[in-house]
């Protein structure tokens, strides 16, 4: 890819950009949110067409007009947002858009032989009868790739392959994807965990706001030289901790009982712990094993089946959602585009989502919209907050870290008692990272309680000063500081302290 | 060189020109489908869909007063779209509307007003099953609605069955099928002309109905884009999920929507038959104004202020069409009329492309002044 520039309104989201991919190579792209690395795989997956400069392939110029000639050319896509069709079997979904037909009828038998090779061949363990809605979100990205070899694809573009996978679901893919490497495959891996770079890929190109800032060996270079490149200064990965304040409890939760969507079994099952003012503390544990309904039934979002809930002296065990926003908690939600913002609103709409019927936005009913605009104004200025149009940008449009940024804003800014954040750096780039571990500890300081659900075990210890460990949906483990391995086999239900071990 | 903004990212001019083009392409493929069913009357057929309307003061009070009752049902559809509802029973609480109207003249002898007050309180209960439907037990609001189109159509056929009073039959008409003529009634409840019939030479039809109906739609423009409460029914719209979690109660919104819907077509109801032209006949199937809604808010894009001017079109082509009657049968113009609101209707493919075809051009332009 040679001299590519694309433009959005307002925006330059490429300016420039070449990008050289040799055969058999791991090609790291590194860039903050918003830096252009999704637009420039969308260039050349022929989702976007690139106002200048050209694409070229084997040495010949190719013009990529659509996902289809991409195929053609042998360049495949995982999206950072799966595309798949959730009701479909997984093998639908792999021969979706290149199925064999023989007059006019699918043969599947051909298709799910071709499909089970693959899978073996490259360890991608799949089940091609069950539905997409059903399997967990690691086995859907092993269907993405599939989907790619599937079309005998020969240039791989990971975007953000890691995001939403756990420590060993990486592993294995970065094993499959060494896999590839083998087989004279290329890759484009678009991350920013440097860690995962330094792991796996053999080139590295670093993008920032939209610029070409270099292209490096990762053999002749650290991780702190990568992060200089891509922030475009020096990132600490040490935080500034001050000792700790501690105050008074602030949430009290005692035997909380949450019921499960998924199976029959309570997804929480009995778990009492507080909160103090002045405190950082940590819910640490492996996906899916009842954080998401801890944080559900915490919020009010799912009502309990047992057990109850104190927040500053005040029972909120059954109160609304509202009702638990005034009593002053604040929650950054795990899925911002599900819950945390209305994405078709504009940036402003969304700020004031939690606090839009307060008398300082409303008069009788009536939106006060000068109000509302100086109020995002200040946001977006206190918390640097980028997009295309100020406040009148739609949220859909924004880069996942600025519109992670808009609700952190929106939800501290509310000057709450317990800010509860649920995985708040998914997905974000190191120095949004550093910002958002910045602006939670700072709350912390300022005599906050705060109670941080994260998945990260770098995360967990260098924030948290007190750490819990959840295990199916109990409390196995409470610590004031613990060593990585530890934790681990706590996480892993191989250890159990406190309560939990009495049984 | 002034930076101007880019001509496809003025969101109104693409919107009005969308509409436009789709308008047109409706019309001509109404043509091309008068050629081939009749290409002798063709052009005559067309000429009176297109000129009727303008054609005299008369027809034009008739466009009028039909956009009136139309513009409400497109508002009612439209309001109860952005909240995420797809309120397909405008019909039946149109129905209803009428219904409380014409008891409020005839049996309750009250001033039109209070009648019009009555038709919005009809139509307004005819929205809320639907809605406490959707909102306590999550039934499809579709399905509802349109079994209480049904259940409302003979319902209030029923009743006025058994009401000898309400039927023209008791004040002095021979005819026992259809509600009294108001004239007899209560001149009363007749929605006042203000005048209007002098300026519309005598047009039997016009009356204030139409700057209620304009009024009305300005006021839900105002709810749903300043107000708190707009606030939360779009945002309930958009994205339920959201929405909850910012404490919004959803399922209040959602019955609130739909009785606010069902009160904007059971006041069209109102509308059209307290102007003492029509009266109710025992109908045999649902009524097709609340159907038209659906229509004039696609076509607004559910915009209150857009579904002025298309329920105004459409009332215009209604009034064309029915002037087309010696030369086209009554089924062959709902066709054309059904063509031509559907490719009307595309006006948001047309969107799209027009914002294309604008970049396009000012990308040319911009290369040929750097050149």
């Amino acid at each position: 890819m040679l001299h590519i520039t694309k433009e959005f309104p307002g925006i330059k989201a490429n300016d420039d950009i070449t990008l050289q991919l040799k055969r058999g190579e791991i090609h790291a792209l590194l860039g903050e949110n918003g830096a252009g690395k999704s637009t420039l795989m969308s260039v050349l997956f022929g989702l976007y067409q690139a106002e200048q400069g050209e694409i070229r392939k084997d040495g010949k110029p190719v013009h990529i007009k659509d996902p289809n000639e991409a195929n053609r050319l042998g360049i495949g896509m995982v999206h950072q947002h799966f595309k798949l069709v959730e009701c479909f079997t997984v093998l639908d979904n792999i021969i979706l858009g290149v199925e064999d037909t023989r007059h006019g009828f699918l043969q599947y038998d051909s298709a799910r032989k071709k499909v089970m090779e693959l899978s073996e061949k490259y360890g991608l363990r799949v089940d091609p009868d069950a539905l997409i809605s059903d399997i967990s979100v690691g086995m859907q990205q092993r269907v993405e790739i599939l989907k790619m070899l599937y079309r005998d694809n020969e240039i791989l573009i990971f975007d953000e392959p890691t995001a939403v996978l756990t420590p060993q679901e990486i592993q294995e893919l970065m094993d499959i994807m060494r896999g590839f490497k083998e087989e004279g495959k290329s890759i484009l891996f678009i991350t920013h965990k440097l860690a995962e770079i330094m792991a796996v890929a053999d080139r590295c190109t670093v993008l920032r706001k939209g610029q070409y800032v270099g292209t490096v060996n990762v053999a002749d270079t650290t991780r702190e030289e990568l992060s200089r490149m891509m922030v475009g200064r020096e990132v600490s990965f040490d935080l500034d901790k001050k000792a700790k304040n501690v105050g008074d409890v602030i949430l009290s939760v005692k035997d909380m009982v949450v019921a499960s969507k998924a199976h029959n079994n309570n997804a929480v099952k009995g778990v009492s712990f507080d909160v103090h003012a002045g405190e950082i503390v940590c819910i640490a544990g492996i996906e899916g094993n009842g954080q998401t309904e801890l944080i559900y039934g915490l919020t009010g979002l799912e009502p309990l089946k047992n057990g109850t809930i104190t927040l500053c002296g005040k029972d909120i065990t059954h109160a609304s959602i509202r009702d638990r926003s005034k009593a002053g908690m604040s929650h950054i939600p795990e899925d911002r585009h599900k819950h945390g913002l209305v994405l078709d609103y504009t940036l402003e709409q969304n700020m004031v989502l939690q606090r839009y019927w307060e008398p300082e936005f409303q008069n009788h009913g009536v939106i006060r919209s000068q109000e509302v605009r100086k109020y995002a104004e200040k946001l977006i200025e206190r918390f640097d907050v980028r997009s295309g149009q100020g406040p009148v940008t739609i949220a859909r449009s924004m880069s996942g870290g600025n519109q992670q940024k808009a609700i952190i804003a929106r939800e501290i800014d509310k000057d709450p008692q317990l800010l509860i954040a649920v995985q708040p750096t998914r997905g974000l780039d190191v120095g949004a990272i550093e910002y958002i571990h910045q602006q939670l500890l700072a709350e912390r300081d300022a005599g906050r309680a705060v109670l941080l659900i994260s998945l990260e075990l770098d995360e967990v210890r260098s924030l948290s000063d007190r750490i819990l460990v959840i295990f199916e949906g109990e409390i196995v483990g409470d610590f004031e500081k613990a060593e990585m391995e530890e934790l681990g086999l706590y996480m892993a239900g191989a250890k159990r302290k406190g309560k939990g071990a009495a049984k | 060189m002034t930076k101007k903004k880019p001509l496809a990212e003025n969101q109104m001019l693409v919107s009005i020109l969308a509409s436009v083009i789709s308008i047109a392409v409706g019309l001509l493929f109404g043509f091309i489908l008068l050629l081939i069913l009749n290409p002798s009357k063709a052009g005559v057929g067309m000429s009176a869909m297109l000129t009727t309307g303008f054609g005299s003061l008369d027809k034009f009070g008739k466009v009028l007063y039909q956009a009136a009752p139309l513009m409400l049902c497109g508002l009612s559809v439209g309001f109860a779209f952005k909240t995420g509802l797809f309120n397909i029973g405008a019909s039946g609480q149109y129905t209803m509307g009428a219904f409380f109207a014409l008891i409020g003249a005839i049996v309750l002898q009250l001033p039109w007003w209070a009648c019009l007050l009555l038709s919005c309180i009809g139509g307004g209960i005819w929205g809320i099953f639907p809605g406490l439907f959707k909102a306590l037990f999550n039934v499809n609001e579709v399905i509802t609605s349109i079994m209480f189109n049904w259940i409302g159509m003979f319902l209030v056929n029923l009743l006025l069955a058994n009401m000898p009073t309400m039927l023209a039959s008791a004040w002095g008409a021979s005819n026992s099928d259809r509600t009294a003529d108001l004239n007899a009634a209560n001149p009363s409840a007749i929605i006042p002309k203000a005048g209007l019939d002098k300026l519309f030479g005598n047009s039997p039809w016009i009356n204030i109905s139409v700057f209620i109906a304009i009024g009305v739609a300005i006021l839900m423009w105002f709810i749903l884009q300043k107000t708190t409460f707009g606030y939360e029914l779009k945002a309930c719209g958009l994205n339920k999920e959201a929405s909850r979690y910012a404490g919004i109660n959803a399922n209040r919104n959602i019955v609130l929507s739909m009785i606010i819907a069902g009160a904007l077509s059971g006041l069209g109801g109102g509308l059209y038959y307290l102007a003492g032209t029509i009266q109710y006949v025992l109908e045999k199937s649902v009524l097709g104004m609340g159907f038209d809604g659906i229509p004039v808010a696609l076509l607004a894009n559910s915009h209150p202020i857009g579904t002025i001017f298309s329920s105004l079109f459409i009332s215009y082509i209604k009034v064309g069409g029915s002037a087309m009657q010696p030369n086209f049968s009554s089924e062959t113009i709902n066709i054309i009329i059904a063509v031509i609101i559907y490719l009307a209707a595309f006006a948001l493919l047309m969107r799209g492309l027009i914002v294309k075809l604008l970049k396009k051009l000012t990308r040319k332009s911009e290369k040929e002044v750097s050149a």
